[in-house]
């Protein structure tokens, strides 16, 4: 199943918050494939994608943070352009709609994180219009 | 000036006299007319003639501000509602207001007080008044509007809100005299300041009270805006300010003693304290017909100063409020208990009950951060929902307080949890005297 689990964690505007996250994770040999911060005016919010996201759950619930986990899609498209907009257009003539999403590009392929309104339906019409949607191995692998 | 020599110059021999007599007088009324006091005199097996000089008084029964909750809205008026001619209420606390009604002569009294007061400023009859305090259900702006009229001063009832206006009404008319609380004469002050038309005032005394303030204040408001400032105390529950004041030797504040008997207590034992300690303030009106209060606990702590006075009054002083006996604060003039921001996040199932309030003065308005724990099992990862928790949160303090809060949502245990009784207030603001 193409599903990514994604972490989100809660950051009170702290100093060393994120820190402290960095090196509980790294301690644990858990590797950070992709993440972005969202902030309000006085809390953040930091959702990634990690080599093992039910063991830092668990790890990161230890050390007090307040996180969830949350259904995710990968897409892979060229890094060319108009590559995203072909994939986004598919996905708003089908009806799909997208919460937030986080991109990376790295050489010849960009991974674009999505969070849609509609987890399978994303899923589904973009393989059917012949898009790269990865799971989670292929993602953790890089 | 003195306005009333007769009453502010006593000797103490005759004010112990006089209050004796006036504490019999009240006694008797309340045992006659309020069944809350008669009951609990019974309670206590004291009768009206157990009460025959002012030394009696620690036979009386206290009335805590929760008696006047539960009595709400007359259940402590001495007098019937044909004599009752004035009701104010005091502002934003949870539930129900605290009720005060006033017969014509308890309104006789208050201008006598405030007429005290003002002539203790050195204001009379050619003075023109800028009333800022706020007209209405609170006893700042129609007090003093009293008060003034009383001297004989010009009066402009503006009330509170509105600064353009006030700037250019204060220039126009060539205010003398300004009312309003220390906090809003630094912003008046400030906006005069920043257009330029400090040279353009014409005030000379400004008599500022309804919420704590410091010595610095008082600096800073007489150097911004070239006046005298003096203190003004007083609560609803007793009269409404007036109750006492500053002279110019600005050495604590008169008591209007004829009229309001002071006591200081030790908040623990309920005992009154040596002579000179500080303690809680208590207050027994000993003329009002209203709404008398015997032995009312003011939670304010301070020391009573009998020595006469330089300017020539004998009348007790009490010294600037140091503090409190119980955990209220008072925020942009509201009164807030810690328990009734406790008791609106109770109704939150997505926060914890830990929580820390926060306050503070910046650019000379009172700041108020509350911050709350979050559930863990309530976190997700849709941002717009915390925000919305947040601002439900605000609207509910909003609508039960009637002051707006600043709601930070900060992750699970991380509030300090403390053995027995937690410290749930951070006041940053020193508005106390400490001694």
């Amino acid at each position: 199943m193409n599903i990514i689990k994604q972490l989100s964690v809660f950051l009170e505007n702290k100093a060393g918050r994120v820190t402290e996250l960095t090196r509980i994770l790294g301690e644990a040999g858990i590797n950070l494939s992709a993440f972005t911060i969202a902030e309000s005016s006085d809390f953040g919010m930091m959702r990634m994608v990690v080599s093992d996201p039910e063991k830092a759950k668990e790890l990161l619930k230890q050390h007090g943070f307040a996180i969830s986990l949350t259904d995710v899609v990968c897409l892979q498209t060229p890094n060319t352009p108009g590559s995203l907009h072909k994939a986004l257009a598919i996905l708003s003539e089908n009806g799909v709609g997208i919460e937030y999403m986080y991109a990376f590009a790295d050489g010849d392929h960009a991974k674009v994180i999505l969070s849609p309104d509609k987890l399978s339906d994303c899923v589904r019409v973009l393989l059917a219009h012949q898009q790269q949607v990865l799971d989670a191995d292929e993602l953790y692998s890089f | 000036m003195i306005w009333n020599k007769s009453y502010e110059c006593m000797s103490r021999d005759e004010m112990c006299a006089l209050q004796g007599k006036r504490l019999r007088e009240t006694v008797e009324r309340v045992y006659a007319n309020t069944p809350f006091y008669r009951k609990k005199m019974q309670e206590m097996g004291v009768m009206p003639e157990d009460i025959q000089s002012v030394e009696d008084i620690v036979k009386l029964p206290f009335t805590v501000k929760t008696d006047l909750r539960d009595q709400y809205p007359f259940g402590l008026f001495a007098s019937p509602m044909s004599e009752i001619v004035r009701m104010h209420a005091s502002s934003g606390t949870t539930g129900k207001p605290v009720v005060a009604g006033y017969t014509r002569k308890d309104l006789g009294i208050w201008s006598e007080v405030l007429a005290r007061t003002f002539s203790a400023g050195d204001c009379d009859s050619r003075d023109i008044f800028h009333i800022a305090f706020g007209y209405g259900l609170f006893t700042g702006g129609l007090g003093a509007h009293n008060g003034a009229e009383r001297i004989g001063a010009s009066v402009i009832p503006i009330s509170s809100g509105n600064t353009e206006k006030q700037i250019q009404l204060m220039t126009d008319f060539g205010s003398t005299v300004l009312c309003c609380t220390p906090s809003y004469a630094l912003y008046l002050a400030e906006s005069i300041h920043k257009k330029g038309l400090q040279d353009k005032l014409n005030l000379r005394v400004g008599f500022f009270g309804a919420e704590p303030w410091t010595e610095e204040m008082r600096r800073e408001i007489e150097d911004k805006l070239h006046l005298k400032a003096y203190d003004i105390y007083g609560l609803t529950e007793i009269i409404g300010p007036g109750v006492s004041y500053n002279c110019h030797c600005q050495s604590g504040m008169h008591i209007n003693e004829d009229h309001f008997l002071p006591e200081i207590i030790n908040p623990e034992t309920l005992q009154p304290v040596a002579p000179g300690e500080v303690g809680e303030l208590v207050f027994t009106t000993i003329t009002k017909e209203g709404m008398p209060l015997l032995r009312y606990r003011t939670k304010d702590l301070t020391r009573l100063v009998y020595e006469p006075c330089e300017c020539g009054r004998t009348n007790v002083r009490m010294e600037k409020i140091m503090g409190r006996s119980d955990d209220m604060l008072i925020i942009r003039g509201v009164n807030v208990f810690p328990t009734q921001i406790e008791s609106v996040l109770l109704e939150f199932s997505e926060t914890a009950p830990h929580y820390h309030l926060y306050v503070d003065r910046v650019n000379n308005t009172d700041t108020f951060e509350v911050h709350v724990e979050m559930r863990p099992e309530f976190f997700s990862d849709n941002m717009s929902r915390m925000l919305d928790l947040k601002k439900r949160i605000s609207a509910r303090i909003q609508s039960v307080l009637g002051i707006s809060a600043d709601v930070k949502l900060v992750e699970p245990n991380s509030i300090p949890r403390s053995e027995g009784k937690a410290r749930r207030v951070t006041d940053k603001r020193n508005v106390y005297a400490n001694k």
